[in-house]
């Protein structure tokens, strides 16, 4: 499989919109027709998704697919999958593919779970008798047997995406294509999904996985590459691939400035670092979601007298701001201090934050009068898992699950038995 | 197996931007003809779905229309109906044109319907209008059934002249696909489309032969009213099945042309837009 300066442009807002009505686009035609301009220049509102992206896969090679949220993992996906088409470029597969952006694709929600996996299949490419063969195999992987004549309308999700899987699982593809989210519900399944993929690798067929699991990709994977804006960044050994993602500048627990030179900051304030620590003070980048977290900033203090204050901003990965803190220690707050080298440490509790990835900003401040010493944006960050252990604000929830902050809250419930006969 | 075929080098797949002239694509879509009967049996096996008296709401309307025509256009209005009992002229007319309302409907609207599938998976997207047409023929099938009977209650006797029954049925599918694939493919961009069907076909209906006979229209400019090929295909299974006023050979010759030419302009059309769909949806 060759891809060659594979290319994607998205038109955004305005032009879009001014086409969008069919009188809209009408009144632009008849303008031109009449030879006058159609309104103002059009502003470039182009977005390259994708940009000259080539790569090459051998047969049976499993092939890892890195990049943040927004860095053109998913328009690859699409366009070799053939659901859209790229601008510029082209890739040539050999073998029947498979491509797939999401589980139970093609369910409908009145048909059995019998009549769906039929139905899936056959929009994924698959013959009847192929289906039929393989029919007991997929209900078996999805464990949902009892179940396979109910409507998947009465499916738990658990259950629906859990069929999904396995229809396309069974595919027999010889280039495979998965997006991490497929590997879903529980823990559990979760690890069955990622043990039937690394199967299917292993039996001299192509995988290409895109993933945010990064142990996932470097256990997997042979090979790997970046994505970051639409671009290639690196490409190689999935191993290498992996630390320089982890590494370079995209998500690290620590961040140290040993030289006070370069350390943000000015003559009387410096930031000497910042890490990202567990519950017991080891640094770490991965978190219980149940455990407490430390994040701490080491700053040195050259002037006496600053009134500083340390603040935290957390955003999750999707760069919403998930909340600010400042220090709050009453034994410092509104109070000049001595010279000297302070580590101040926000403790946040456990089963607060969301799953994923947190990026934190680091600043320190005064606040009275407002002067900033320095903020660096996206100076550390830290992914935080649900070990499904079902103790969480998740409980036995499989899926996804919105929200910036995931606090596991204090619920009472009353109950008032009715009355006989009233 | 399968692998071992798609292994070959002929069958390589190469993803790249098309331009120009797009073609069909006979083989994909022959290859894919599996999926067709999947998506329109999943469509009869859904549709009725928790309603009551199931498939019977298929006859509602053919019968109800026939009813309420036969009140205002022969009792009332005494549209002639060249000699057949108007209740059996006008349902004769209403079946295939249900037919082909029906279709042209679901057609138009099945593209944006089946939007999740298009921007999630590919597959010959030709494939859905197409199923979203030929499926109105299980309905056909069962007003057929009662038209029989009606036939059977007026005592008429089909001819030899049944044999073109098909063609015609035919036709009328092929009408309702030819116009769809350019309104489906416009919806897609365009939901003003979706608006201006209804009313399309409402006003469709009234410049095709269904309440009145054709023979109502001036010998003069009855070539011009071939340009509607419903006109053609209405005549056409009038003629077939209730063997009185054979239709107008010219009348017909034009409607074929013109629905031959829309539905090749149609599919030219469809497969150069489909590239878009999953963008633009």
């Amino acid at each position: 499989m060759t891809v060659e300066g594979l290319s994607k442009q998205y038109r955004l807002g305005t032009s879009q919109a001014q086409d969008g009505s069919l009188a809209g686009a009408l009144a632009r035609r008849m303008r031109q027709l009449v030879g006058r301009r159609a309104g103002p220049p059009p502003v470039d509102d182009s977005l390259w998704a994708l940009r000259d992206v080539s790569f090459e896969i051998q047969k049976g090679e499993v092939f890892g697919v890195i990049g943040t949220n927004g860095s053109g993992k998913s328009t690859l996906l699409k366009i070799l999958s053939r659901v859209t088409e790229p601008t510029k470029g082209r890739a040539v597969i050999n073998g029947r593919f498979c491509g797939l952006l999401e589980v139970g694709t093609g369910f409908h929600p009145e048909l059995t779970g019998r009549d769906n996996v039929f139905m899936s299949g056959a929009i994924l490419g698959m013959k009847r008798e192929e289906i039929a063969r393989k029919f007991d195999e997929i209900v078996a992987f999805a464990e949902v047997e009892p179940f396979i004549d109910t409507p998947v309308k009465h499916y738990s999700s658990g259950m629906y995406v859990r069929l999904g899987f396995s229809v396309l699982a069974h595919m027999d593809p010889d280039i495979l294509i998965v997006d991490e989210v497929l590997a879903v519900g529980d823990v559990r399944f979760q690890k069955k999904c990622m043990g039937k993929m690394e199967d299917v690798g292993q039996h001299g067929r192509t995988v290409i996985l895109v993933s945010h699991d990064m142990p996932a990709i470097t256990r997997m994977c042979s090979r790997a590459i970046l994505l970051n804006k639409g671009q290639v960044v690196e490409a190689g050994p999935a191993h290498d691939v992996v630390n320089h993602y982890l590494h370079a500048g995209h998500i690290q627990p620590c961040a140290e400035w040993p030289d006070p030179a370069s350390a943000p900051g000015n003559d009387s304030v410096r930031m000497r670092a910042v890490r990202v620590k567990s519950e017991t003070g080891q640094v770490t980048d991965v978190i219980d979601i149940r455990k407490p977290v430390r994040v701490e900033i080491e700053y040195d203090i050259l002037e006496p007298g600053q009134m500083v204050v340390a603040q935290f901003g957390f955003n999750t990965e999707e760069d919403v701001i998930a909340f600010i803190a400042n220090d709050r220690d009453p034994v410092w707050y509104r109070r000049p201090r001595p010279v000297g080298r302070y580590i101040s440490t926000a403790w946040i509790p456990g089963n607060f934050l969301s799953e994923g990835t947190m990026i934190v900003g680091g600043g320190l401040f005064s606040e009275d009068p407002w002067n900033e010493y320095c903020d660096v944006p996206r100076v550390v960050g830290f992914r935080v898992v649900d070990p499904g252990t079902g103790d969480t604000a998740r409980g036995d929830v499989t899926g996804r699950w919105e929200g910036a902050v995931r606090p596991l809250l204090r619920w009472t419930t009353e109950c008032n038995p009715f009355q006989q006969g009233g | 197996m399968e692998s071992a075929v798609a292994q070959d080098d002929s069958c390589a797949l190469v993803i790249e931007p098309r331009t120009g002239y797009v073609h069909v694509g006979w083989r994909e879509l022959w290859a894919a003809r599996e999926l067709f009967y999947f998506l329109a049996w999943r469509d009869l096996k859904t549709r009725y779905a928790q309603t009551a008296i199931g498939a019977s709401w298929a006859l509602m309307q053919p019968l109800l229309s026939t009813l309420i025509f036969t009140l205002v256009f022969s009792y009332l209005a005494k549209v002639p109906s060249d000699g057949l009992p108007y209740p059996l002229f006008a349902f004769a007319a209403i079946l295939p044109w249900s037919l082909f309302a029906r279709s042209l409907e679901r057609s138009t609207l099945s593209v944006v319907t089946e939007g999740g599938l298009i921007k999630k998976v590919y597959f010959p997207r030709l494939i859905i209008p197409i199923s979203a047409t030929f499926i109105n023929l299980v309905d056909f099938a069962v007003g057929f059934l009662i038209l029989i009977g009606m036939m059977i209650w007026y005592h008429v006797v089909p001819q030899w002249t049944v044999v073109f029954l098909p063609l015609f049925v035919a036709v009328a599918l092929l009408t309702a696909l030819s116009v769809s694939l350019w309104l489906s493919a416009l919806n897609v961009k365009y939901r003003d489309v979706a608006s201006i069907v209804p009313l399309m076909t409402q006003l469709w209906m009234f410049a095709s032969p269904v309440l009145y006979p054709a023979s109502l229209v001036p010998e003069s400019i009855r070539w011009l009213y071939g340009l509607n090929p419903m006109a053609g295909v209405i005549e056409g299974f009038r003629w077939a099945l209730l063997s009185k006023a054979p239709p107008d050979w010219s009348m017909v010759g034009v409607s074929l042309g013109v629905v031959a030419s829309l539905l090749i302009g149609g599919v030219m059309f469809f497969r150069r837009v489909e590239r878009t769909f999953a963008d633009v949806i």
